[in-house]
């Protein structure tokens, strides 16, 4: 029954009445309608509905996998025959929806695509491409990328401005310019990702709390009382959890909250080492007094996953998390069902601070040494497409990164939660500096986590002083460029 | 024993027999049997010394010139000749001396713990009891579990907040369940878990060792301890130690090699923190981030220690056999 | 603790001494009733230890496969489940990818380790038994291969392998895992072979049989309890192994292995890790490398007598 997973909640239980015969026609159109599905949508849960009474098996009663998937107009025809290999994402319940997304790209432009699994872990997929793309083969025509690589991506990369213009769409800006190196846009925005704060909305209310926190400060005034309070029951209750092990993961927390206190961001766009900074150093400060207080001590080994089970275990009030973790926390056996809510990450208090939102996602990029260029760039012309956005929202909850996809009633119905993240996105978004650092950006990232890693563990003395160290140690990395 | 070499010259079987033995009885290289059995000999480890060659030599020669250079992988700068410029570099990092002090600490306590664990269950399960052969098996299963599952395994069972291992010691009322501890995150018990790791995964092989060592010694020798009345404890110190101690050796010499070279425990259970950073994580770490030149330099680093620890072994060995 | 208590000589005492030595063992069995008793105790619980302290973890991981996702992150952890699920286990046994990557490693680790028999036992024979120069050298690096960190060469290695057209291939896995299975083959059987006594193939070659036919026949009979448990040990290692696999096939594609096909799972989204289906995979890939133990039990341990110790 886990396929239920793929489907997003609220449509996803609306398909399971439906598939099991408990919900009549009229019921559906309905309470579609009160979801704001679309009516073309609903036509097909009907399909779907009809096939249910023929007796077909459909073992997870949910819609066939990728009935969201609408194919763009204007694609090309006239590369009939073309062969494409494509490395998208990785082994799991997302293969079998962009199985289906190419499937209806081969029927309509008759290019033959092959897909392969990429690695799951970003560092064995980025060595692959590497491997292969400094031997100049072409195995690799088109492939996802993550947003910290372009700089890493120019040499091999072909400039897809004219695939992004032919899109036509309101793309978020703040990628655009994160994906452009050496003034060629290196990958096409497929979807997005930025650190949230999660809340426990239950908790709040509780304490006599009426919103979530806006600044560090009420975010630590907030989790000292619920955590007083919540320990008389539950004496593991802890308040905020978030991801401090060694790893890129701290790269992004700790520059969210370098940001958010007016710190800047590590190395600025000219590769000027920004990082030794009042500002920065006390916002570093700010997050080791959290260990063992507002957060267990065991906060600086944790990874996404780490954080997440302690938040979806009810045992804390706030969590640093991306989006994923929502729908997670929504399913059926959840013990925070309907309990919590998210919100833009909050800010510090010094000059210049604001709310700063890590961005993360993918982009799609084509292979300088790809036989095919044209086909391959057709290929990121469709699935980057806002109707395959739509599609990947819809059925994978994944995040799009054209504006307007936000504002779709049936990308809503699906996650309503959407709606609160497109702010966030749009205001707060802070990209990492792996533009500015080129190639040379894993190594900045490298030297920065394990400052930071060794400062909240306790391990560098004092955070003045490791902060000037890193500094000096960046200039050094930087000195290559 | 009885036939020599020279004694029976003309007949080429018999003679072939006797060169076979090696203890000081060849023939030399110029007589017509030194040169059939070397020509065999040649034939035979030819096959064995190509593919080591290949796959083995000669990527390890390129990892030597390899860190000289500034290569990167997939990186348009030229490659040239640093020098030894990545190896002032390496020792200036202070994560790197970190990660040797780190190495050194592992091998030394964890290869100390395994050898008196591994004798112990060693002794065990060369004792007769009911049930010695389930035992025996029992004892292997962790050396059957693959590294980088026992990683994840152990790094559940020691998770904060749902690890069995806290939940055991809150029971027992041995830790606060409101502070639990956090065996892998705080930095004066990181080394320490990855410790309890290893241990359980290489003690099968230390016992292994051991008791095959432990099987050669004859009976009668207790025998004639125990009619002199010795005690077990003196029987262990004065007969089982000394007659184990050729084993013994080996064991070593392969538990801390193993050791020293220690990746994949550490990094699926620690990723990078530098708390736990050995210098075949850290030696990853800069390759992962493409520089295959800076990154050669402590993987020779590695070869070398290793290499040295090896020499240092060997030469223990042929002390004892003299 | 090797020895069982020898039992009172039914012989003529033909000393004095003796006799005192046989009324000291009795004084001293009498002083130790209650002792003794005490001792066995201990002795069976530093058994229960053992045990426990090797087998607890896989238990954890069957446990841990067995209970619903959702209760993994509970507290208090119960130490039985509370819940059954096979879920994760007919998930990972319908995982085509999954079922793919346990026959490549099976083909893999196989032929690695018969490779690695073959061309280590003729290379062992030649340094155990032979005499010819360079012998030493070679021994030596063979033993220095068996030093260094897979990582230092991963590099080389894959240039080596894309050159040789080998990518992303059975064969590129076969030959890169004979770079640590054939030294390691090769120095125990050496000293294995070295450790058997002169005598044997000499009897057959008065006979007249060549060197090649002793070996066949006379000790190659002898070794195989060595060759099972060297080959035992071979097939862990390549069935282990993670790093190789990794990097020299496609993560996700139809030629990698079954350690990277677990390390490769994912969830719905880059970062989810879907814990319980991981410990199922664990449990899957795990379980014959025990039968195997399970089955050579008895043999691993005389085949390390005869050929670890003459170091």
């Amino acid at each position: 029954m886990r396929q239920h997973g793929y489907v997003p909640n609220a449509v996803n239980e609306l398909m399971r009445e439906v598939a099991e015969g408990r919900l009549s026609r009229r019921d559906l159109l309905r309470r579609g309608a009160a979801l704001g599905l679309s009516a073309s949508l609903m036509g097909t849960m009907l399909d779907v509905q009809g096939a249910g009474a023929q007796g077909t098996p459909s073992p997870a009663g949910a819609q066939p996998v990728g009935y969201s998937i609408v194919v763009p107009k204007g694609l090309r025809t006239d590369l009939k025959g073309k062969q494409v290999t494509f490395v998208g994402s990785s082994e799991g319940p997302g293969v079998p929806f962009e199985e289906a997304a190419l499937k209806k790209f081969m029927d309509a432009t008759g290019i033959q695509v092959k897909r392969i699994s990429g690695a799951e872990s970003t560092t064995d997929r980025l060595r692959f491409y590497l491997q292969i793309f400094s031997s100049q083969a072409s195995d690799i025509d088109a492939c996802m990328i993550d947003v910290i690589w372009p700089g890493v991506m120019e040499p091999h990369a072909v400039d897809l401005a004219d695939v992004l213009k032919a899109e036509n769409a309101d793309f978020f800006k703040r990628i655009v310019e994160n994906n452009t190196s050496g003034g060629m846009l290196i990958g096409v925005p497929w979807y997005t990702d930025a650190g949230i704060l999660y809340y426990r909305t239950d908790l709040l209310q509780k304490y006599g709390f009426s919103n979530p926190p806006t600044t560090w400060d009420e975010l630590e005034t907030q989790a000292k009382k619920i955590i007083a309070g919540e320990k008389a029951s539950d004496p593991t209750f802890t308040g905020f959890v978030w991801q401090g092990a060694a790893y890129e993961g701290l790269t992004c927390d700790g520059l969210e909250w370098q940001y958010s206190n007016g710190g800047g961001t590590i190395v600025d766009q000219d590769a000027k080492v920004t990082v030794d900074n009042d500002q920065a150093i006390a916002a570093f400060d700010r997050a080791k007094g959290w260990v063992n207080t507002i957060s267990p001590q065991g906060v600086t080994a944790y990874q996404e996953e780490d954080a997440r089970g302690v938040w979806q275990g009810g045992k804390s009030a706030f969590m640093r998390n991306w989006p994923y973790a929502y729908s997670l926390g929504q399913a059926k056996d959840s013990l925070i069902l309907n309990k919590f809510d998210v919100t833009g990450l909050p800010k510090g208090s010094g000059e210049g601070a604001s709310s700063a939102a890590c961005l993360g996602g993918w982009q799609l990029m084509v292979s300088k040494y790809s036989k095919s260029q044209d086909a391959a760039k057709e290929l990121v012309k469709y699935l980057a497409s806002p109707e395959l956005q739509k599609a990947y929202a819809i059925e994978r909850s994944l995040l799009p990164t054209i504006s307007t996809v936000y504002n779709d009633a049936d990308v809503i119905a699906a996650n309503p939660y959407y709606k609160k993240l497109l702010p966030i996105f749009q205001g707060g978004a802070v990209a990492r500096p792996s533009t500015a650092c080129k190639d040379l950006y894993p190594d900045v990232s490298t030297a920065y986590f394990t400052a930071l890693n060794q400062i909240i563990t306790g391990q560098a003395g004092d955070t003045k002083s490791a902060v000037k160290d890193l500094a000096s140690k960046i200039q050094d990395i930087l000195q290559d460029l | 024993m009885a036939l020599q070499p020279e004694a029976q010259p003309l007949v080429t079987s018999q003679a072939a027999v006797s060169a076979t033995k090696s203890k000081g009885r060849w023939a030399g290289p110029d007589s017509a049997i030194g040169r059939q059995q070397e020509r065999l000999g040649w034939m035979l480890v030819v096959p064995s010394v190509l593919i080591v060659l290949l796959v083995a030599v000669y990527p390890l020669i390129r990892t030597f010139y390899l860190s000289f250079t500034n290569e990167r992988l997939g990186s348009v700068r030229p490659t040239r000749w640093v020098g030894w410029d990545n190896y002032t570099r390496l020792f200036d990092d202070s994560l790197f001396r970190h990660s040797m002090i780190n190495t050194i600490e592992f091998t030394v306590i964890s290869v100390a713990i395994e050898t008196v664990l591994g004798m112990v269950v060693a002794l065990v399960i060369h004792s007769e009891f009911k049930g010695r052969g389930m035992v025996r098996t029992a004892i292997l299963v962790p050396w059957a579990v693959p590294t980088v599952v026992s990683a994840l395994l152990w790094q559940w069972m020691f998770n904060d907040f749902f690890g069995v291992i806290n939940s055991i010691l809150i029971r027992l009322h041995l830790m606060s369940a409101s502070h639990p501890k956090s065996w892998t995150a705080d930095p004066s018990t990181a080394l320490g878990a990855v410790v309890a790791v290893d241990v359980w995964k290489t003690i099968p092989f230390m016992a292994l060792l051991l008791l095959a060592g432990l099987q050669v010694i004859p009976s009668d020798v207790y025998e004639a301890a125990r009619v002199d009345g010795a005690s077990k404890w003196y029987q262990f110190w004065t007969i089982t130690l000394p007659l184990v101690r050729p084993a013994l050796l080996v064991a070593l010499i392969f538990r801390t090699l193993d050791a020293f070279r220690i990746f994949d425990l550490i990094y699926v259970m620690m990723k990078y923190s530098p708390a736990t950073m050995s210098i075949a994580v850290y030696t990853q770490q800069q390759i992962g981030n493409q520089r295959i030149g800076f990154g050669s330099a402590p993987a020779v680093i590695i070869f070398l220690c290793v290499g040295f620890l090896a020499f240092i072994y060997t030469r223990l060995i042929k002390v004892e056999e003299v | 603790m090797a020895a069982t208590e020898a039992s009172p000589t039914q012989r003529i005492v033909t000393s004095r001494d003796e006799l005192n030595q046989i009324a000291s063992r009795y004084r001293k069995k009498s002083k130790h009733s209650f002792g003794s008793v005490t001792r066995k105790m201990l002795f069976w619980l530093l058994i229960a230890i053992i045990v426990i302290y090797s087998l607890f973890p896989f238990y954890w991981a069957i446990v841990s496969s067995l209970t619903p996702d959702s209760l993994l992150y509970k507290t208090p952890v119960k130490f039985w489940p509370q819940a059954f699920t096979w879920d994760h286990y007919s998930q990972v046994l319908r995982d085509g990818g999954f079922l793919r990557a346990l026959l490549n490693s099976t083909i893999v680790s196989t032929v690695t380790v018969l490779l690695a028999l073959f061309f280590g036992t003729v290379g062992a024979y030649a340094l155990g038994r032979l005499h010819f120069r360079g012998r030493t050298i070679i021994l030596y690096l063979i033993l220095s291969m068996t030093m260094f960190p897979a990582v230092a060469i991963i590099g080389s290695l894959f240039i080596f392998v894309r050159q040789l057209h080998l990518y992303n291939t059975l064969i590129a896995l076969i030959i890169t895992y004979l770079s640590f299975s054939l030294p390691f083959t090769v120095w125990v059987l050496t000293n294995f072979f070295k450790a058997m006594p002169d005598e044997l193939e000499q009897a057959a070659m008065v006979d007249g049989a060549t060197p090649l036919r002793a070996l066949w026949q006379i000790l190659l009979p002898m070794a195989v309890p060595g060759l099972v448990t060297t080959g035992l040990l071979a097939f862990i290692a390549a069935w282990s192994e993670f790093l190789y696999a990794l990097t020299f096939t496609i993560p996700g594609g139809n030629n990698t292995t079954v350690q990277v096909a677990i390390a490769n799972f994912s969830g719905r989204t880059q970062f989810e890790q879907p814990f319980a289906l991981k410990m199922a995979a664990a449990v899957v890939v795990t379980i014959p490398l025990l039968v195997g133990v399970l089955l050579v039990q008895r043999r691993i341990v005389s085949g390390l007598t005869a050929g670890a110790i003459k170091g």
